[in-house]
């Protein structure tokens, strides 16, 4: 009885303690509340897309067409006379989807060989080579070809974003690893027959996810802006998805008469990349004390 | 030391051995059979044979890859599809512009983002540190073309200052050829900027931690020689391997920028060739960009031994 009452109590006093840290992380770190709050908000905009537009992102208008912003269209139309506003707000599903995936699949990629570089000997100088020449290839360069080589569609633009990003991912995992199996508690693991499997799961894997919250956000980053600028080029998603990059491609021709069509895609491009980076930024701070210090 | 450079030089081969094989697998593991893919969607199936046999495509994968390989040993970096010419031809000529863009945009960077950061550390804490890192959060997340199109629309075409787009040779003069540059080379610097800006920071943090700036302080040093003789240089290692990994962004935004402001250079060969799929050019221009992003990183890992007395090899 009595111990049940302690537990409560002690629960109850941890669970006061874990609010208070995180009210102190809050205002510690405001850096993730901001991005973390942006970031929320661009979500909430992408599920909730044909709730939030005010018109049909893909209807043509002529009549209306190159309108400036106004109250009928609050970031005006473009040359086909399509609404501008909805078509950004349209625009956020592809950027986030892009973005996201193409984080998780580096991130995932990235583990799987990180650990077998850092673990098999045999395989980490081959793979570490691949990774080097990989890095070394621009990124921009080759998601372009890539994508123009497989066709133009959304998933090529995903898997043509997410290759350059690998390798980073890779020498991060690697780096953790050898670290973490100089450690005492790895060799006691080893010294007591666990099984490499239950090794790396048990002991490596953990040590791995904060570096890679952090990284994945900043891919994430660098994935949206890399898919803009596919489209942008011309080597994106496909003209009649209205991503970011495509809209501006489009207004590309209009920019001395009407350089909204670029801007207002290209401002919430900047400010969803800003959120994602200043969420990274907080998430490292705050994981990572000991790199925190040093940025 | 000259062992070091041997051995490094030697260590960059098979860097370069992969860039090489990716290059070229580049275009057979992509679905679809590359002489068609090569020869676009309307071409007819003798177009299709001739570019396979131009190529050499109907020969066995291994010695296909061993007669590229050959032919990039002896410099040759193959024939472009459309216009017939030499790929070093081609880059030769438009290798000028791209060059002194990247010159200038390193110039730029490293003029104002060095004692951007360092200023940062000095007064680390308060509103001027926090300024400077809000700008480089900022400038790392605006998109370089969307930057590109805001400095075209506020100082070229609303203030007139500046030509809208295109390029003057340095041959023209240079005062033109300076009016040209300076907008695309301050739109590709500013990413740069934020970069280099927060390593300087953090670097330059770090040291000024140590003990030896304390005694520089104490024996009454100037405090700009504290900052700038005993700190920033301790501090220069990591600064100069951001700038020598900066430069694969450099060379992606060259590319962009490029296309924002009509040069004819380098990148905008890479793009065209890209979508007109002259597959000599894109080989070509990958493989030479992803050297000179190994051959620079190179150079820094022995200018290291230069900057830093303590490192030894």
């Amino acid at each position: 009885m009595t111990l049940s009452v302690e537990r409560d109590s002690f629960a109850g006093s941890f669970r006061a303690n874990v609010a208070a840290l995180r009210r102190q992380a809050f205002q510690r770190y405001p850096t993730i509340g901001i991005g973390g709050s942006l970031l929320i908000l661009m979500i909430f905009v992408a599920v909730f897309a044909p709730v939030v537009a005010t018109d049909d992102p893909i209807a043509l208008n002529p009549i209306e067409r190159l309108q400036p912003p106004g109250t009928d269209h609050w970031f005006g139309t473009d040359m086909f006379g399509r609404d501008l506003y909805s078509r950004t707000v349209y625009g956020t599903r592809i950027s986030l989807i892009v973005g996201l995936s193409a984080a998780g699949l580096s991130v995932l990629f990235g583990l799987i060989i990180g650990l077998i570089a850092g673990y098999i000997r045999l395989l980490d100088a081959i793979l570490m080579r691949v990774m080097d020449g990989l890095m070394a290839i621009p990124g921009i360069l080759l998601a372009i070809a890539l994508v123009s080589l497989s066709g133009a569609s959304l998933v090529t633009v995903t898997i043509a974003i997410t290759i350059p990003e690998i390798p980073r991912v890779v020498r991060l995992v690697r780096a953790i690893v050898l670290s973490v199996r100089e450690e005492p508690y790895v060799e006691a693991a080893v010294s007591m027959g666990t099984p490499l499997p239950k090794i790396l799961l048990r002991h490596v894997l953990p040590n791995t996810v904060p570096p890679l919250i952090v990284q994945a956000t900043y891919v994430c980053a660098s994935a949206m802006l890399l898919e803009a600028l596919l489209s942008f080029v011309g080597a994106g998603t496909p003209p009649e998805v209205p991503s970011w990059g495509n809209i501006m491609a489009e207004g590309r021709a209009f920019f001395q008469i009407t350089p909204w069509i670029i801007f207002f895609p290209g401002i919430a491009l900047a400010v969803t990349v800003l959120a994602v980076n200043i969420l990274g930024d907080g998430l490292r701070d705050t994981l990572d004390p000991r790199i925190a210090k040093k940025m | 030391m000259l062992g070091f450079i041997v051995r490094r030089l030697l260590a960059t081969i098979p860097v370069m051995g992969v860039v090489a094989l990716f290059v070229f697998l580049m275009l057979h593991l992509s679905p679809g059979d590359p002489a068609t893919v090569i020869a676009g969607d309307y071409a007819s199936p003798a177009d299709i044979e001739r570019i396979r046999a131009k190529l050499g495509l109907d020969q066995p994968l291994h010695i296909q890859f061993g007669t590229w390989v050959w032919s990039l040993l002896q410099g040759d970096l193959g024939i472009s599809i459309f216009s017939n010419l030499p790929v070093t031809q081609l880059i030769g000529q438009r290798l000028e512009p791209t060059l002194l863009l990247a010159l200038t945009t390193l110039i730029i960077t490293v003029v104002v983002a060095v004692p951007m950061g360092v200023i940062a550390a000095w007064k680390a804490g308060t509103w001027i540190d926090r300024s400077i890192m809000i700008f480089a959060v900022v400038g790392f997340s605006i998109p370089v073309f969307v930057l590109g199109y805001i400095l075209i629309y506020f100082v070229s075409l609303k203030l007139g200052l500046l030509p809208v787009q295109g390029y003057r040779p340095i041959s023209e003069g240079f005062f033109p050829f300076l009016r040209s540059i300076t907008l695309p080379a301050l739109t590709l610097s500013v990413i740069y900027i934020a970069l280099i800006a927060r390593i300087t920071r953090a670097s330059m943090l770090e040291v000024l931690d140590e003990d030896y700036v304390r005694t520089a302080r104490a024996k009454g040093q100037l405090e700009w020689k504290v900052l700038i003789v005993h700190a920033l240089r301790n501090a220069a290692v990591p600064i100069v391997t951001i700038i020598g990994i900066g430069i694969a962004l450099l060379i992606g935004g060259v590319v962009v920028t490029e296309s924002v402001y009509n040069i004819p250079g380098l990148g905008r060969l890479v793009l065209d060739a890209i979508l007109k799929r002259d597959y000599p050019i894109i080989q070509g221009l990958i493989l030479m960009f992803s050297f000179v992003y190994i051959l620079i990183n190179l150079a820094i890992d022995i200018l290291y031994t230069l900057i830093d007395p303590r490192i030894r090899y």
